[in-house]
């Protein structure tokens, strides 16, 4: 059985419904002012902008939204959604949409942000913290940019800022959450 | 000095790569009457990553943290930016009952939702606070930077002004420094976009150093171990891409006020950051 709370896949034209029920927003109430946009600090590299991308929750462009690289280049620092002059909390919404592209194992446009969020949350799940050193090598494997930071490792160690080996706190409780949640 | 306990999650960061802000708020709240109870293994709040591909372990990982502290029956203080906002969006989420027993169920662990959770920088700038300054930061111009998280969204937050906060500032004066006047006190640096776009962190972070030069600041006050990161770790990336130097040294807070309470910079760790903020120090006399 799946946990509550969990996501599952949707038709396009339960899209809008779906977007608006995870993320308890009006999505209709947007009337396309732009002012999201405006204020996004990586809009200028999302191929839907935040304006664009209610526009199509609001007409079920399903597809579009899933496979947009707006879902992976928001990095939710929640400009767009204070000040949304009728109160839409956009990153919400585009939060809603990129859940479901996880759920239904959509290709991700920014193949790099995706693969960091799940070397990051493997790190958890197996110490129970973030392992800094561990995230660095396993991310710079698995992009393949095996040398990246190379230049500056020495000095990272020698000021004492990176551990070698990683710290296992809480592990057996961190990790049945994990196996809880049956991700 | 009478002591107030709080329960204190540090995150994953102060204990590693910025030991140097967890070293500098243990010793700022010992010398405030902050008396700061970490709590018992606790783990990753899951940070940007898991909010944002998982719905309930964006909850469940905060929510373990929450539960011990509501266990200690102690408000929580937590210096990471990113840790109190995860604690804080969280706690909103789960004021919907249902959500709450899910997630009940995913921590296994009774957990009623009812922890007071402050920003470090909130208790540490408390009028209430007794602070003896000893060395005034007299002639010490610091652009206050907050960032997103520590600020937005106000309403669930609700710690500062989400457009022009002021806690770090005051902070400052009455610490004897000068904070600038500036426009990009909550603009973003580029979150945790680090490790997978570098190049968006160099940009964003860029306007962030450009904008506190212009305003003729000597230093970047930080409360967020991941603007630290963005703001001093990259900027030599950002030098090498604009083909000038910067040096902007970007401090925590905590380290700024330790100096002003009279603790050495060896004490406060400011020889572990990447832009060396000692010559700026030492030529305004605050550092031997």
């Amino acid at each position: 059985m799946q946990m509550a709370g969990a996501i599952t896949p949707v038709a396009s034209s339960e899209f809008l419904d779906y977007v608006g029920k995870q993320s308890g927003q009006r999505i209709m109430d947007c009337y396309q002012c732009g002012k999201c946009s405006a204020g996004c600090p990586t809009a200028y590299d999302m191929d839907l902008t935040p304006r664009q991308m209610i526009r199509a929750i609001q007409l079920g462009l399903k597809e579009e939204a899933l496979k947009s690289s707006t879902i992976w280049m928001c990095v939710s620092c929640q400009t767009c959604s204070v000040r949304c002059p009728v109160q839409i909390d956009i990153a919400k919404a585009i939060e809603a949409v990129r859940l479901l592209a996880v759920a239904e194992k959509a290709p991700a446009a920014e193949k790099n942000v995706k693969l960091y969020h799940q070397v990051f949350l493997k790190s958890v799940e197996f110490t129970g913290r973030l392992y800094e050193m561990g995230l660095s090598v396993a991310f710079n494997m698995l992009s393949r940019h095996p040398f990246t930071g190379m230049d500056i490792l020495p000095t990272m160690l020698r000021k004492g800022k990176l551990a070698l080996m990683p710290v296992f706190k809480g592990t057996a409780e961190v990790e049945a959450i994990f196996a809880r949640i049956k991700r | 000095m009478a002591q107030t306990p709080y329960a204190y999650f540090p995150g994953c960061t102060l204990h590693g790569t910025m030991l140097e802000y967890n070293a500098s708020a243990r010793l700022v709240c010992e010398a405030a009457g902050v008396d700061l109870r970490e709590l018992k293994d606790w783990n990753c709040c899951g940070a940007w990553s898991a909010h944002t591909t998982d719905y309930m372990l964006g909850l469940a990982l905060p929510a373990r943290n929450l539960q011990k502290a509501e266990a200690m029956q102690l408000p929580m203080v937590v210096p990471c930016a990113v840790g109190f906002s995860r604690m804080k969006l969280a706690m909103h989420e789960m004021e919907n009952p249902a959500v709450l027993s899910a997630v009940n169920q995913a921590i296994d662990k009774p957990f009623k939702n009812s922890v007071v959770v402050e920003p470090l920088l909130k208790v540490l700038a408390s009028d209430s606070l007794d602070l003896e300054v000893k060395k005034p930061l007299q002639g010490l111009k610091v652009a206050c930077y907050y960032g997103c998280l520590l600020v937005r969204p106000q309403k669930i937050l609700k710690f500062d002004d989400e457009n022009n906060p002021q806690t770090m500032d005051k902070l400052m004066s009455r610490l004897g420094a000068e904070p600038v006047d500036w426009d990009f006190k909550t603009e973003c640096c580029g979150a945790g976009m680090s490790m997978p776009r570098p190049d968006v962190v160099n940009r964003l972070s860029s306007k962030i150093l450009l904008a506190a030069r212009s305003m003729g600041a000597d230093c970047i006050a930080v409360a967020c171990p991941m603007c630290h990161f963005n703001l001093d770790f990259h900027q030599r990336e950002v030098e090498a891409e604009r083909k000038e130097k910067i040096q902007m040294p970007a401090l925590y807070f905590t380290q700024l006020m330790g100096l002003a309470l009279g603790f050495s910079a060896k004490k406060l760790m400011l020889d572990k950051h990447l832009v060396d903020p000692m010559p700026m120090l030492k030529s305004k006399g605050m550092a031997a």
